[in-house]
Formats: structure tokens, C-alpha cells, sequence
């Protein structure tokens, strides 16, 4: 327990009147804590209440309005099928697991030659991917769209999903060889000498030793990478150009200009945006926050 | 459910990039290229393909014309001065409000949920929005500032106090500021988290001995936690800045940089400019821009690495 929870009444409010005064700084504090919690939920619940809220009452009445609750999923079935929202679902996985697969894989043995193999100028080269930690999404649009149309107009790689699984793993590596080679250098080197003097190779050494003692680690990557991919709107914008293949973000910006007013819709499509990174953080916390908090360097 | 990290992980190793952690892996004999080379290929292949040479045309195209991305007509310093002379962009007024008031609510929101019992459910309500698309944020907040009294709910409670409905987004003095609120909304959750485990992080026996030498409650956050937590506040601070000026989705789905151009932010700039109005060239500078900007934090970052390395 924190050291800030220890209740000031406990030490010094000896007196009847310190007593009430402490119990009411602890009341200010509960109800303080109460509105946090109100003004972090309300809006998104008002949008979730509204999903479910047929389209005329919607237009008629606001969703706080409670004692004319009629709930119906209609507007989902709608959104999915009508607005084509399931393909997009359906394509946002697309995009998104090979997008977590490839960095994971090579980040890892990119981190395993940063920390268990040696050649010459292995520091300077980690330094160099340190400091390409904060390079831009936005330097490498223009250079990668010209050339890849010019040198292969007819691979046509944004009419596909290669495209962009390349650009997002790309942009992964600087922060996941990072994370990944920070957590394999505190891997005991007796446990891959020991390895090695039975006449392992390094790939042995890697895939039987390495990567099974660091599935924590991968996984919070892992988790935190699918998330980013999952819930990116700018890189699908520049490298998924078939209308076919675009994700729910792109798909939900759609929705957003085309009916704007049309809450029902949007707020069902929102809410299929969501659902999945809700579920992942609510089963996954502790992965998900570390990945998350191990990002702020991204 | 805890946020906190748990043993599983060496929670220091993965939650906070920690740079002391390093220590020289001891390998036996002399180097491997071959090893080397197999394992670093894949990377060394896609970085040098997607961020290094990319970097050098963008820097290159930046001091071109470049109506359709290719090498034209060389410009020299042309874009750079139409960009510092009529900068569309007002990230300078997020890096003030949204970086400082993220900080603020986020010590505040750390130190008091603390007290209660409830702590772990107030630190997930306030994190949520974190784990959520920035495009759901924006579809989340545009309901709630809809001009339209039945349906958003802000002006529904100004309606209340007799306040005819606002155009938050639509209105050229407000937006920013509107705007503002969602990315605090957003992002309160990240500096909560983070400055808990800074504070609990003091040891406990410090604060109690200041509370027997008779401290208060004003005083012991002045004078003991705030100090404690400075080196995380600047690091989080940094994060924030980092954050501002890679801003793009949220700013996109909700206004599209408008009305007019009001809440242009950099990255956005520099997409409208590359693939709406096809000025390649100034986009490109705009890339530049961000990306000079963002050095010093690089050199920081590395230094912070080497001297950990060192020790």
C-alpha cells in the first residue's frame, strides 16, 4: 500500500474536532475521486448507450434521456452489413497480424546479435537504432510512395496489404529492438554459455533458449505493437489505397464525412472499433500497461 | 485488477526503458560475422529501405518543387521560408496547455487516488482512453460536443443554464481549445499511471518521519513528493512533447484541421500539403521540420544510453 494512503486522522487527529475535519478532507477526496471517475466514463458510455438506441429517438431526444429507453440492434446489423463495417473489421486483422508477427520475429533476432553476438562496431550500430527511435512516419511517405510506383508500377504493393505491413514493421523495429535487447542482455550468460560449450549454434541458442525464457517480455511488445497497428488511422491513410482493404479506422472516417449526423451508425461503428482493445485491456492489463508505459519512448 | 506491474516480468526491464540495466553480455570467442549478419539482415534491410533512404530524399525533395514527389526544379530555402513565414500549424499552443495540464491532473489524480481503496478502479476508468483508436476518441467527443442540444451533451448541460448551443468545433477561437481537452482527456490515464509508481516508489518511512517531525499535508507534497518526482515529470513531459507534434488522427477525424485552417497541427500540415494539395516539396519540408525538431530528444536519448552503458 502507498505510503500517501496512510490516513492523516490516524497520527494527529486526536480530538473530536480533528476528527471531523479529517473526515471531511476524506469526503472532499471520495467526492473529487467520484467526478474523475464520472467525466472519464460518461462520454464514452453516452456513445455506447446510444449504439443501442433505435435511429428516431436518437434524432428525437438525447441518450441521457433514460426513462424512454427502447435498446434494439438494429443500427449494429446496419453498420456491419449496409456500411460494410465486417469487412473492414475482417480487414483491420489482416492488416494487423502479420503487421505484429513480422516485427516481433525480426526485432528478436535483431536484439539477440545486439546482446549475445559479437562483431566489430555492435555498440554504434545500437546507438543508430536508438536515435532512429523518433524518426517520423511523415519522412518516409512521399519517398516510398514515388519510388515504389516508379520502380514497380505494376506490383501496385498499396492495391494490397504488403504495402503497409512493411511500413508498419519498419517503423516498429528502432523501439522493439530496444525493448526486446534490453530484456536479453539481463538473461543470465552462464545459462547461453553453457549452450554453447554443448556445441549449440547461436540460432539453437536463440529459438530453444532466449526466446522461451523471454515470452513475458515479447508478449507485452507484442500486445503493444497489435494495438498501435490496430488502432492506426494515418498509415492506412497513405498505404492501403483499395477501398476494399481499408481497416475500420479508415472505414469509420468514411462513415464520418459521408453521414455525419447519423449517430446510429457511427456510434455502433465506433464501438466495433473498440472492442477489441477494450478486451485486451481488461484481460491483459498488466502486459498491456507495461508495453504501453515501455512505449512512452516511441 | 492492478496497473501496477507485477513480478512477472522484471517490471523495471520492460515499464520504463531503463538504461541502467545494461551490462556487457560476455561472448566467447572472437566476433561471428556470419552470425551477425543472419540475424541483423532482416532488420538492417527493412531500415535502411523504409527510414534511412527515405530520410535522405525527404531532406533532398524538401529543397525541390516536387509537384508530383520527383526532382524538378530546385527551390533552395524556398519552402522552409514559406513555412516559417506563414506557419499553418498551432502545435506550439498544444505543447503549453495539453503537456502541463497532463502533467498537472495526472500528479493530482496519482496522489489523491492513492488515499482511497478504490485506487486501481479510478487508475483503469482514467486509463481507458488509452487503450482506445484515437478515431473512437474522436467520434466519442464529437457526440459529446455536437451543436445539436439533443444529442451532445455539453451544450445539453449549458442548455440547462440557459446557454444557447455552442459550435465547439466550429468555431475558429474555441476549436483549439476543444481539441485541447479530448487529447488531456486521452492522455491523463498515461501520466497517472506513471507518476503512481513514481510516488510510491518513496520510501515510506521518509514521509512518515517528516509527519512525526510535524510536516503537513501541503508540505510534504511541496517539499518532498514534488522534488522526488521531478526526473519522471521531465520524462513524461518529453513523452508529451513527442506526442504533440506526431499528432495526426485525432485532429483529422475531428476537424480535418478546420474551420478554415484553426487547428491545423504539424503532421497534419505536412499530409494535407503532400497528398491533398500535391505540394510534395513543402511537404517534405514539413517532414524536415518535424524531424529536426524531434533530434535534440534524439541526442538526449542516446547520451541518457551511453552513459548508463558506461557505468
Amino acid at each position: 500500500m502507498s505510503v500517501l494512503a496512510e490516513p492523516m486522522a490516524g497520527s494527529r487527529a486526536r480530538t473530536p474536532a480533528g476528527r471531523a475535519v479529517a473526515a471531511l478532507n476524506r469526503s472532499v477526496i471520495h467526492v473529487a475521486l467520484g467526478l474523475i471517475g464520472v467525466f472519464w466514463l460518461v462520454p464514452t458510455l453516452g456513445l455506447l448507450v446510444t449504439s443501442f438506441r433505435p435511429r428516431s429517438d436518437i434524432q428525437a431526444t438525447g441518450w441521457w434521456d433514460i426513462f424512454n429507453l427502447h435498446l434494439t440492434l438494429e443500427n449494429y446489423r446496419q453498420v456491419l452489413e449496409a456500411q460494410g463495417m465486417l469487412q473492414a473489421f475482417v480487414n483491420t486483422v489482416f492488416i494487423a497480424v502479420p503487421s505484429t508477427v513480422l516485427p516481433i520475429v525480426i526485432c528478436a533476432l535483431a536484439a539477440y546479435a545486439f546482446s549475445w553476438v559479437r562483431f566489430p562496431f555492435r555498440d554504434t550500430l545500437f546507438l543508430i537504432v536508438i536515435a532512429f527511435l523518433l524518426v517520423p512516419v511523415q519522412v518516409a511517405f512521399i519517398p516510398l510512395l514515388t519510388t515504389a510506383t516508379a520502380l514497380v508500377p505494376d506490383l501496385q504493393l498499396t492495391r494490397g496489404y504488403v504495402a503497409i505491413w512493411l511500413a508498419h514493421t519498419a517503423f516498429a523495429l528502432p523501439f522493439g529492438i530496444f525493448l526486446l535487447r534490453n530484456f536479453f542482455i539481463t538473461l543470465p550468460p552462464d545459462m547461453i554459455e553453457a549452450a554453447r560449450i554443448d556445441g549449440a549454434s547461436d540460432f539453437r541458442v536463440f529459438s530453444t533458449i532466449v526466446v522461451p525464457v523471454s515470452v513475458p517480455a515479447i508478449a507485452a511488445y507484442g500486445i503493444f505493437q497489435f494495438l498501435w497497428v490496430w488502432n492506426d488511422l494515418l498509415m492506412a491513410l497513405v498505404f492501403v489505397q483499395d477501398s476494399s482493404k481499408y481497416p475500420m479506422t479508415r472505414a469509420i472516417q468514411n462513415l464520418l464525412s459521408q453521414y455525419g449526423t447519423e449517430w446510429h451508425l457511427l456510434a455502433a461503428g465506433a464501438f466495433l472499433l473498440m472492442i477489441v482493445p477494450l478486451i485486451v485491456f481488461f484481460s491483459l492489463q498488466r502486459y498491456f500497461v507495461q508495453g504501453l508505459l515501455a512505449g512512452s519512448i516511441k | 485488477m492492478g496497473l501496477a506491474p507485477t513480478p512477472a516480468v522484471p517490471a523495471q526491464k520492460v515499464s520504463t526503458p531503463d538504461l541502467t540495466a545494461v551490462r556487457r553480455a560476455r561472448t566467447p570467442e572472437g566476433p561471428n560475422y556470419v552470425a551477425a549478419l543472419l540475424f541483423l539482415l532482416p532488420a538492417a534491410i527493412l531500415l535502411v529501405v523504409f527510414l534511412l533512404y527515405p530520410s535522405v530524399y525527404t531532406v533532398l525533395l524538401s529543397f525541390n518543387r516536387g509537384r508530383n514527389g520527383v526532382f524538378e526544379q530546385w527551390v533552395g530555402f524556398d519552402n522552409y521560408v514559406r513555412l516559417f513565414t506563414d506557419p499553418d500549424f498551432i502545435n506550439l499552443l498544444w505543447i503549453v496547455f495539453y503537456t502541463s495540464i497532463v502533467i498537472f491532473l495526472g500528479l493530482i489524480i496519482a496522489v489523491v487516488a492513492a488515499r482511497v481503496r478504490y485506487e486501481s478502479v479510478i487508475k483503469a476508468i482514467v486509463f481507458i482512453p488509452m487503450a482506445i483508436s484515437a478515431t473512437a476518441l474522436a467520434v466519442i467527443w464529437k457526440f459529446v460536443y455536437s451543436p445539436d442540444a439533443n444529442i451532445g451533451l455539453l451544450n445539453a448541460v449549458l442548455g440547462n443554464f440557459g446557454v444557447s448551443p455552442v459550435a465547439w468545433l466550429g468555431d475558429e477561437h474555441i476549436v483549439n481549445f476543444a481539441l485541447i481537452a479530448v487529447g488531456i482527456w486521452g492522455s491523463v490515464g498515461f501520466a497517472t499511471v506513471i507518476l503512481s509508481a513514481a510516488v510510491k516508489s518513496i520510501p515510506a518511512e521518509v514521509i512518515e518521519s517528516a509527519r512525526v517531525e510535524g510536516a503537513n499535508e501541503r508540505q510534504i507534497f511541496f517539499r518532498m513528493i514534488l522534488p522526488m518526482v521531478s526526473l519522471p515529470i521531465s520524462v513524461l513531459g518529453v513523452t508529451l512533447v513527442v506526442n504533440v507534434i506526431k499528432l495526426f488522427d485525432l485532429i483529422y477525424v475531428m476537424t480535418a484541421g478546420g474551420p478554415g485552417k484553426a487547428s491545423r497541427v504539424i503532421a497534419f500540415t505536412m499530409y494535407q500539403q503532400a497528398f491533398t494539395a500535391g505540394q510534395y516539396g513543402y511537404g517534405s519540408a514539413v517532414a524536415v521540420v518535424m524531424l529536426v525538431v524531434l533530434i535534440p530528444i534524439m541526442i538526449y536519448n542516446v547520451r541518457r544510453f551511453r552513459t548508463a552503458s558506461v557505468t
